[in-house]
Parts: C-alpha cells; structure tokens; sequence
C-alpha cells in the first residue's frame, strides 16, 4: 500500500519522464470567431428567442411593466400553487401572482422543494447562439438546488444587458468561483435510440422570459 | 455495473457473434445514423468549425507538454477552494481512496454521474465489495445497470437496446433496485423517461454521497465541469452533503477561457446540440450551496504510459464525445461490447491498449479492429489521427509477435521467393487458371477459414494477365 504522497510524487514522476524529450508545443492559434451572429441587439435576441424555442422552451417577451403579469399568467397556466422565491428576488416580479410564495432563508429542504409547483429567478447572462441561459447563484438566482427540483422554472432574462451572442463574448463576463449552471432548454434525454426526448429529472418546462423596454 | 469486460475474448471472435445478432445490428444502424446526419448538421452552422477544432487540438497537447505544471496548478486552486485532492496511480487505488471515503462518511449508499473514468477502473463493483451500493442515475446507465448488462457507447451505454427492450428491462427489474415502474408502462420514449424520473427521484432526495466523473478541470481556477442532459448530474453534484469526483489525469485544460471552444466542440460532435441542456461547473466548495465536502481523485490507470508514446499520446486529447464510434463501419456492425472495455470504437481500439498494455489477446487485437477509412479521423473535434495511431499499435503488436504474425512472415518468404523466380510464378498462375472451377468458394485451414467466413474469394480469370497481353497487345 502506498501513501497518499508518495502517488502523487510517482504520478508526477511518470508524466516529467514521458515529456523529458518532447519539443514545446507552439501558441495556441485562436482564430476562430468571436461571435457568428451580427452586432445588433435586436438580432441577436431573436437568435436566443429562436434556439430556445427549438429546444422546447416556452420563449415569452414582456416590458419590465408587463412582466409581473406575464409571471402570474405563466405560474397560473401551468397550476402552480406554490411557488419558491430565491433572495434578492425583485418582489414586483410576483405581485401578480397568487401561489404561495416559499422563501429559502431558512434553507428548504430537498423534500419541501419537491412538494413546490415551481420557482421563477433571474438569471446571470443568457448566450444566443447556443439558446443558453446562466444562473450563477446572485441575487434572485439563489442556490444550485432551486432550480432543480421544482418542475416549473420560470426565467427571466433582462435584454440587451443580460444578453451576449456567442460564448467567447460570455466566459470573461462570468465568475468561476461562483457555482454555475447552464440551462439550453428543459431536461431531456438523448439515450433511447439515440433521439431527443424532454423531461426527464430536472425542470420538465422551462418558460424564458425576455424584457424588453 | 455488475458485469465485467474481464476474460473477454479478443475483438473478431466476439465481433462474429454480434454480427450475427440482427436485433442488435437493426438498433446499433439505426442510432448512429440518426446522429450521424444531425451531427454534420450541428457541426455545419459554425463556419469556423476547422478553427475551433484545431484549437481544440493546440489546446490539448499544450496542456499535455506541461502536464505535471497544471495538475499542480489545479491542485493548489482546488485546495484553496476547500477541495481535497487525492492521486491515483491506478485503479485498484482509485477504488480504494473512494471507498475509504464513503466508508468515512458511514453511508452504504451513493448516487452516480455518469462516468467514463468510474467505468473504467470498475468502481462500481469494488464499491460492491465494500459493502456500499452504488446507484447509476444517467437514463442509459439505468438501463445497463438494471439489465446487469455492460456499456456499449461512450455517450448512450444502452444504444444496443431499443425501446421494448428498455420497457421489459425496467417492467422486470426496477423494483429490484427500488420503486417499481408504473403499471402498464408503454415503449413510448416519455413514458420510459417519466418511469426513470419516478423511480431515481426518492433515491436523489435522499443522497448523502455523489460520484461523479469530469468533463473538464481548469488549472487556473480549480473549477471543475460536467455536461449533461437529463438533470439527474446536476442532483447528483447538488443535493448529496459529500460529493467525490474521479477524473482522469488529461482532463486538465489551463485557463477558463479554454472552455470558450470546448463547449462549442463537444456538444456539436455528441449529442449533436448547439449545447447540452445543462452544464454545471463548480470550484471546490460554496458555503450554502452544494455539497460540504468535496473530494477529487485525479486518476493515473495508463495515462502517463500512453504519454510517453510519441504517436499514441495524442489519444490523450479525446473529449469522449463519441463521433467517432457513431461514424466507424466496424462500431456499427460489431457493436461496443466487442471492444472488451468501457472504450469501445475507433477510440477504444487505440486507448484500451495504450491505457491496459497488449498483454491480453483481446487487446493486443484492437488495432485491427478497423478497416483504417479514416471517417473517425474526420470528425474527432480534437483532431485525434486515429488510423495513425491504429497503424503504430499495429507494428508494436507485430513486433511482440505471435502465431499469426509468425505465419505472415513464413507467407511472405513465400512470396518473394516465388517473385524471384518468373519460370516458377509463370507456371503457378496457368494452373491456377485451368483449375479455377474446382476451387473452394471458402479457403481451408486455421486462419484462411475464418477470413473467408464473412468475405467471397475473388474469382481468377480465365487466363494469366500476361498470357492475356501477350495475345492481345504482342
């Protein structure tokens, strides 16, 4: 049996003597594109309206005004009842619904969000050419576990800021430090006859949201 | 997993049997053509594709020449972060480190991510032994593991079954291994998904422990990333309060910004999607948020063998994205089982014998496990010259030797004695001719036997080509 450090000097040890001889490797060419979309706002949004529609979100547009209405039509249309609220939520984003609202000060466990309709949140950053959103636990995003246990999600996505074309345009805008996930549509599977099917453990809808004033 | 790919026979005679399984051959076509036509779809919208991918290519073996610098690197990001990190130099101790850590933490249970790296060193199993039972939540692992059956695709273990296999396998034994599926369950895709969600949703709800694998390790923060479709990853990496990650060596890329062409490559090339439906990434530990404990066990197991091969090593850049066996001729009519590892298709045929050596029959067979037409070569968004390397493992087999090879050489002696000798070739060729009806349609004899078994002799000519130009063109 060998000790913990003594596998670390020998796998080291073994990766140094294969690469004893090896010549340097030349700079990484990076040129490819930025972004394969246009520089229009306007366009690009489009772009993330299309892609998520095409892997099965529902895709809604709203000014900031509209918005508390579009969120209670959504909850209301899909019967949820209760609903969770992630901090920092902007309060006026659910004054026009009426599900219960279940705050996760105290930390609700993985049991009380499986009995919870659903949870509306923002989000960090959505990526148009590959029909993304971002969550990266701000404020109205909360932890990890929010969005994935209720099975209805509702996002909202504040356009153009919250909005870049392509991802070289959305990695430096992130932090890696935070815990992330990256959500292109509902939860779906591919592994039956290697065919797309939507629902499987994580949100089965997912209703984007983008403001527009 | 139950089964086990040890004391499996070499590649053509497992191969024989699953040719002959027309089932088999009907759900392995029509899958990979499926994916085959939307992944040159996928790949066609991007019209810097050959760019990205030769990134993707001077980003991995960059990474590989300073390999011992990133692992260090990503070590102390990982430990500043609140992460332990644990060095493995092959499988049993892998196996071990993970167990002693589940042991600690005094659960019997675990909930699984899939994972290459975890197939690979057969932790299930060894978990097993430990008295620990581990669950597989990824819908194809499911079913693998429900069917006590082995992995056949990188990306869709289960892509030998079909829909009503599926149905009988969950219909018999879900409740083996927890709630049972629904009455009546159907063949429907979304019904047999809604049955995977049912029954797995108890068993995530209450993990304590996660394993997972790692589709990507950046060195310069610690963040670790893992790609998938169903959710059942992102419970596995949330929910449970432990979470032990095991992840190969040369899964470290240097910065963040490195995933900027990553996940433009990887999910084009397997699942064929502008992106997976959900990617979690993760460094260290987040007060709140997640898991408490967090344990990465970077896994050796041949790696730094295959790294010092100055052909081989470039299979060290594989992303494990799985283009590669939904394009290869031999994938689709063989199968994955034959390949005899987690690693099946054009990539398995040269990683299982740079990772596991060629000691064993099955093994030292893989090189041959393809017609070398290069297809693998064309789509590998990494730009892994799989024929390249098949060749090389081919002449290091040759050189250990053999039976076969043995005969190959006494044939070639043969051979060029009689091209020394035109009286002697001359006379041979005329015979052969005049005696063409009553030649075999399947040759005799250990070896030839077999070669014709799937292949028809070529009929000879009537006459030699030169006794042909002699008379026509003297």
């Amino acid at each position: 049996m060998t000790s913990p450090s003594s596998s670390r000097d020998r796998v080291l040890g073994r990766v140094r003597r294969a690469l004893a001889d090896v010549p340097e490797a030349p700079e990484v060419a990076r040129d490819y594109l930025v972004s394969h979309t246009p520089d229009d706002p306007a366009g690009v949004l489009d772009l993330l309206h299309d892609n998520l529609v095409d892997y099965r979100a529902g895709v809604h547009r709203s000014t900031r005004q509209g918005l508390p209405a579009l969120v209670g039509r959504l909850l209301a249309e899909r019967g949820a009842r209760t609903v969770v609220v992630p901090p920092g939520l902007p309060g006026a984003w659910l004054a026009g619904s009426d599900a219960r609202q279940r705050f996760d000060d105290v930390p609700l466990t993985p049991a009380e969000l499986d009995s919870t309709d659903a949870v509306v949140t923002g989000c960090a950053l959505a990526v148009a050419e590959t029909g993304t959103v971002v969550l990266d636990a701000g404020p109205g995003q909360g932890r990890r576990a929010l969005t994935l246990i209720p099975d209805l999600h509702v996002c909202v996505v504040e356009a153009p800021g919250q909005v870049v074309a392509s991802l070289p345009q959305a990695l430096p805008r992130l932090d890696p430090t935070r815990p992330m996930t990256w959500i292109s549509g509902p939860s779906a599977t591919s592994d039956i006859e290697l065919d797309r099917v939507e629902g499987v453990h994580g949100p089965r809808t997912l209703e984007v949201v983008l403001v527009v004033d | 997993m139950s089964g086990t790919f040890i004391g499996m026979p070499s590649f053509p005679e497992a191969a024989r049997d699953a040719v002959r399984d027309t089932t088999l051959r009907g759900n392995l076509r029509h899958a990979t053509h499926t994916i085959r036509a939307k992944r040159a779809g996928a790949v066609a919208e991007l019209d810097d594709w050959a760019q990205l991918r030769e990134a993707g290519k001077q980003i991995k073996d960059r990474t590989l020449r300073h390999l011992d610098r990133h692992l260090e690197q990503l070590e102390r990001a990982v430990t500043a972060a609140g992460g332990t990190v644990h060095w493995a130099a092959d499988a049993e101790e892998a196996n071990r480190i993970v167990a002693d850590l589940v042991e600690a933490t005094g659960e019997t249970e675990v909930v699984k991510v899939k994972s290459m790296a975890t197939q690979e060193i057969g932790l299930n199993a060894a978990l097993e032994t430990a008295g620990i039972r581990a669950y597989e939540t990824d819908l194809a692992e499911l079913i693998v593991q429900l069917g006590d059956d082995l992995p056949s695709h990188i990306l869709v273990p289960a892509i030998h079954r079909n829909r009503g296999e599926i149905r009988d396998i969950f219909r018999d034994h879900m409740q083996d291994w927890g709630r049972p599926a629904p009455d009546g369950l159907t063949d429907r895709p979304a019904d047999l998904a809604e049955a995977a969600r049912l029954h797995l949703r108890e068993k995530f709800l209450r993990a304590k422990v996660g394993i997972s694998g790692a589709n990507f390790m950046v060195a310069e923060t610690g963040t670790l990333v893992v790609v998938e479709s169903e959710g059942n990853g992102r419970m596995c990496l949330t929910l449970p309060e432990t979470l032990i990650s095991v992840v190969g060596i040369e899964k470290v890329i240097p910065t963040w910004r490195d995933l900027e062409v990553f996940l433009q490559l990887l999910p084009r090339s397997s699942t064929a999607e502008r992106m997976n439906p959900y990617t979690t990434m993760w460094t260290g530990t987040t007060d709140g948020d997640g898991p408490r404990a967090f344990h990465l066990v970077l896994l050796d197991n041949g790696r730094t063998d295959t790294l010092a091969d100055e052909v081989g090593r470039q299979a060290l850049r594989c992303i494990r994205c799985s283009a590669c066996l939904n394009v290869c001729p031999v994938y689709e009519r063989a199968g994955g089982h034959a390949y005899g590892s987690a690693y099946p298709g054009p990539i398995g045929a040269i990683l299982t014998p740079q990772l596991r050596g060629t000691a064993t029959e099955l093994d030292a067979s893989l090189p041959y496990a393809s017609s070398l037409c290069g297809a693998c070569y064309e789509v590998c968004p990494v730009a892994i010259d799989i024929p390249e390397v098949l060749v090389h493992l081919r002449e290091k087999v040759a050189d250990q030797g053999g039976a076969g090879h043995r005969l190959e050489r006494a044939a070639m002696r043969a051979a060029t004695w009689l091209l020394d000798h035109p009286a002697a070739l001359t006379a041979g060729e005329r015979l052969a001719s005049r005696t063409r009806k009553l030649h075999p349609k399947r040759l005799p004899g250990p070896g030839a036997r077999e070669w014709t078994n799937s292949r028809d002799l070529p009929e000879l000519p009537d006459r030699p080509f030169r006794d042909w130009w002699k008379k026509n063109h003297a």
